[in-house]
């Protein structure tokens, strides 16, 4: 890591200072209108070298998957393939204006189409819109679709959506935001859904469940079809959070397990990279009957043409154009590569590398829950018998090298430390982290001062983040 | 398998470890009736047909660099210098995730904390998020927020017309929860007074777009006025974003939200996507901000530091009362459009927008000189203006296309009185002689 203070690209600026070069002006300049222009943008003023040098020693402040195992609960930190960021580039690909006549796109848009065919085959749906630009677009747009399908059948008295309690905060926030009331249903001892409280809520109100399978605690949902079977009894609809599909590929198909509609996240899924927090992609999978719901247009053929179109009775548009094409090639590219065989073999892997880290780790953290893992599982990050938390193991992790596993998540562990560790980690990269918390489980008994005090190999130590909300700086003031 | 380091040794060893006799095994949760579907998908190809497969389909496509290109609308065509990309895609920025560590994330959060004050020096406010997904979900969270500010009690909207039709179109699908009224756009032909007199006791916010989807200069005096005597916010959509380079920022006529569509800041035209939703406010907002916020504090050795702050707006604290469900944003292109101003700088952005208005302007002379073709935009624009044709705008279109021209885009689909008209777009990346090849080309038609 680059440990030196960088200083803020305003404080490198130097009045006059250039990076860049136009062309010349090769037209007559006219007068621009009174009363329209601007005083100077305060940009900063930097040389090119100077420009590439802060960025790189940004660039090196930062954890990232091509430096460190990066095992960060449910957001899948897999391998991104370097192919695909070729792919991405190709400029007969990458240079196309989304308004151009679609005679003159239809690479993208039969890559587009091969892309939809291939999430309905891994997912089991019939209708895929690739418009979501990430998971929390995604879920709006299927909770979308499950208030319209309802109002389509006069069914508007359905105003509650059933969340289980191991649920990611986006789930509640979604449906907060779709006009909806959030009910929450418990987990039981198993970690699975408690079936009883679910009975109990079901009615001619419901408008449907949102369940993430694998849940959260990256354990498979013992009793889905049972689960479907009430939520269908009742009239509502099953939504799947796709965030957790690393563990399905070739495994099981939430659209045969009774799922009406599902997001992806191809920035976890599917190795398009996170970005430092973005762009995802979230496409959204459904069942026929929710088909003409689907947000327009979605690539069709017609003959040997492809062309977008609009469902008949679609909810509208999600965002301009078309969604985050340059995820598309991406995620197009790892599928071609893995192919059938190879995607079965990423969940095996995944699920296996999580089991056999659970394995070496249990002996030191307890464990959530008891039970044969999914891609990933919930250990207490706490050392009983002293004042360690799960927050302490977290930052001093960073001084073994390795990033912080999520931390106090889901909300109904305690001290939660969520590990999942992908397929694309080696045994030895998974044995490198076990004793690293082996190590820190010691020290929190022989030296907890060391934990408490950690991170001591960083840029920066812990950071005062009451101090950072109470008197906000959210830009520099020069 | 690519990517996946594990052999049939190390599988071995590791089930003997888990006390497991299969990886099967493994799987015995999931319902043995769905377990294990042959997947009917094409088999596994190398890196090389991969990459065979993908030239392929990108000779099906006419990209921008076959063309003289004139399209705009909402997706521009600019210049990107070199080490922008280069140093986009070191890894260190593009496998990170979210900087939910701090200490192992200064990177992304510096960077960030710099964009935010970039983008607030460009649009003369006080406050911008770390990003959404594009100009058009900035515009429809904007319009959440002008009702969360008034605490729910004003549930209209007032949207110009002269705003993006996919922008209005989203803005519709993404309130439907909030049991708002959107209006202001039923008459296409609206003017700012009509919109003006739209403005009650009821209405949360007034959206405009500024240079409109037609390209013009609105008239703003007194517009922020009119808004906040009746008490609502004015929401400013301000795309094309490379204009305030050169034009009065919303900040400074009393906007009180702005977005923007950022892909003109570098990152390409990538047939619509991954784009960047800018989102700026005023100060007093800060609260009910929808989005990720990067602030500067100190570490336990006072050493300046940045992290993700004001969380208890978001899902992941919040949850049903976030202000938004956002929580995967468009960071790296945020980071694209930060590298983009600090290269290009205070005198690159500006001569990049003076070369778009002088480029724009001169076309528009030479269009307006034609015999059959009029400029009908007669205010003050930027680099969009629209030509009222002779002849329907896919004919003229396809007529361009064949010379090499990629032309304007067909008005009339949102606005059917604008028959025959052409929104037509210039950029710096537009030289003399495509313009003269685009007006020999329209006179031939």
């Amino acid at each position: 890591m680059w440990l030196r203070p960088e200083p803020l690209i305003f404080e490198i600026s130097s009045p006059g200072r250039k990076a860049y070069t136009l062309p010349e002006l090769d037209v007559p300049a006219s007068e621009y209108p009174a009363g329209y222009v601007r005083d100077e943008v305060k940009l900063p003023e930097v040389s090119e070298l100077e420009f590439v040098r802060h960025y790189t020693h940004l660039s090196q402040k930062n954890y990232s998957i091509d430096t460190v195992f990066y095992p960060l609960g449910s957001c899948t930190m897999k391998y991104n393939p370097k192919v695909n960021e070729k792919a991405a580039a190709i400029e007969g690909l990458a240079q196309v204006h989304p308004l151009q006549p679609p005679a003159t796109v239809q690479g993208s848009l039969e890559l587009m189409y091969n892309l939809q065919e291939a999430l309905k085959e891994i997912a089991g749906f019939a209708g895929i819109t690739l418009q979501p630009a990430a998971g929390a677009h995604g879920e709006f747009t299927g909770v979308l679709i499950m208030r319209a399908y309802h109002a389509s059948r006069e069914d508007t008295k359905r105003t509650r959506v059933l969340i289980p309690d191991s649920a990611h905060g986006t789930n509640p926030a979604t449906s907060a935001m779709s006009g909806f009331s959030v009910v929450q249903i418990p987990s039981d001892s198993r970690g699975n859904v408690d079936l009883e409280a679910l009975r109990a809520q079901c009615d001619d109100t419901v408008v449907g469940l949102m369940l993430t399978n694998p849940n959260t605690l990256g354990l498979f949902e013992e009793h889905v079809l049972e689960v479907c079977e009430i939520i269908h009894a009742c009239g509502g609809l099953m939504y799947g959070d796709g965030a957790n599909l690393n563990a399905l590929l070739g495994i099981a198909r939430p659209g045969d397990l009774g799922f009406d509609v599902m997001h992806f996240n191809l920035h976890k899924t599917f190795t398009t990279p996170h970005g430092g927090g973005g762009p995802g992609s979230g496409p959204v999978g459904v069942s026929a009957h929710l088909m003409p719901f689907l947000p327009g247009p979605v690539v069709v053929k017609q003959g040997d043409q492809y062309t977008f179109e609009k469902p008949e009775k679609s909810i509208g548009r999600l965002k301009a154009f078309y969604g985050n094409y340059g995820m598309f090639i991406r995620a197009y590219t790892y599928i071609r590569m893995m192919g059938p065989d190879g995607l079965r073999a990423v969940s095996e892997d995944a699920v296996l590398n999580a089991n056999y880290l659970k394995a070496l780790v249990s002996p030191h953290f307890a464990l959530a829950v008891e039970r044969t893992c999914m891609h990933e599982f919930v250990v207490h990050g706490d050392i009983p018998g002293t004042d360690i938390r799960a927050l302490d193991v977290a930052k001093r992790l960073i001084d073994y090298g390795q990033h912080p596993p999520t931390n106090y998540f889901p909300l109904i562990v305690h001290d939660a430390l969520m590990i999942e560790p992908t397929e694309t980690e080696s045994q030895e990269a998974l044995e490198a982290f076990a004793e690293a918390l082996e190590k820190i489980a010691a020290e929190a008994r022989s030296n907890p001062e060391l934990l408490h005090t950690a991170p001591h190999t960083t840029p920066v130590s812990r950071l005062d983040e009451v101090k950072a909300a109470r008197n906000p700086v959210l830009c520099y003031k020069g | 398998m690519p990517y996946l380091p594990n052999t049939d040794a190390n599988r071995e060893k590791m089930l003997a470890k888990i006390g497991a006799s299969s990886i099967e095994e493994l799987f015995k949760d999931v319902p043995a009736a769905y377990r294990f579907p042959e997947l009917k998908l094409p088999k596994a190809v190398s890196e090389m047909e991969v990459l065979n497969e993908l030239y392929g389909l990108a000779l099906k496509n006419s990209s921008t660099g076959c063309f003289a290109t004139f399209l705009g609308a909402g997706a521009y065509n600019h210049f990107v210098p070199s080490a922008i990309p280069y140093l986009v895609s070191r890894g260190e920025f593009l496998t990170a995730y979210t900087p939910y560590q701090p200490e192992v994330s200064q990177g992304t959060l510096q960077a960030m904390f710099e964009y935010q004050s970039m983008v607030a020096a460009l649009t003369g406010m006080d406050v911008v998020n770390a990003s959404h997904y594009d100009g058009a979900t900035s515009m429809a969270e904007a319009a959440i927020m002008a009702v969360n500010v008034s605490n729910g009690k004003r549930r209209k909207i007032v949207v110009a017309p002269s705003v993006h039709p996919q922008y209005r179109q989203t803005l519709r699908t993404y309130l439907p929860g909030q049991q708002v009224v959107i209006t202001g756009d039923e008459n296409l032909d609206a003017s700012l007074d009509d919109l003006k007199a739209m403005l009650h006791s009821d209405t949360a916010c007034l959206v405009v777009q500024n240079p409109t989807f037609f390209g013009e200069l609105l008239d703003v005096n007194g517009l922020a006025d009119a808004v906040h005597a009746a008490g609502g916010l004015l929401v400013v959509v301000a795309v094309p974003v490379i204009s305030l380079g050169l034009l009065i920022p919303p900040g400074e006529y009393g906007a009180d939200i702005v977005v923007a569509e950022g892909q003109p800041l570098g990152a390409g035209l990538n047939f619509g996507g991954p784009y960047l939703g800018i989102f700026a406010a005023r100060e007093q907002f800060v609260r009910k901000m929808p989005g990720r916020l990067i602030g500067e504090t100190t570490d336990t050795e006072g050493r300046r530091g940045y992290v993700l702050t004001l969380s208890t707006r978001e899902q992941h604290i919040r949850r049903e009362k976030a202000t938004s469900n956002i929580c995967t944003n468009q960071g790296l292109i945020a980071l694209t459009a930060a590298m983009y101003l600090a290269y290009m700088g205070k005198s690159g952005l500006r001569a990049v927008a003076e070369q778009c208005y002088q480029k724009a302007h001169f076309a528009a002379a030479e269009i307006d000189k034609l015999n059959g073709y009029q400029v009908v935009t007669r205010g003050a624009f930027f680099n969009e203006f629209v030509v009222q044709c002779p002849k329907p705008v896919a004919e003229v279109n396809e007529a361009l296309l064949k010379k090499g021209i990629l032309g304007g885009y067909d008005l009339e689909q949102d606005y059917p009185n604008a028959r025959n008209q052409m929104l037509v777009c210039v950029t710096e990346m537009n030289t003399r002689k495509q313009i003269d090849m685009l007006v020999e080309a329209l006179r031939s038609i």
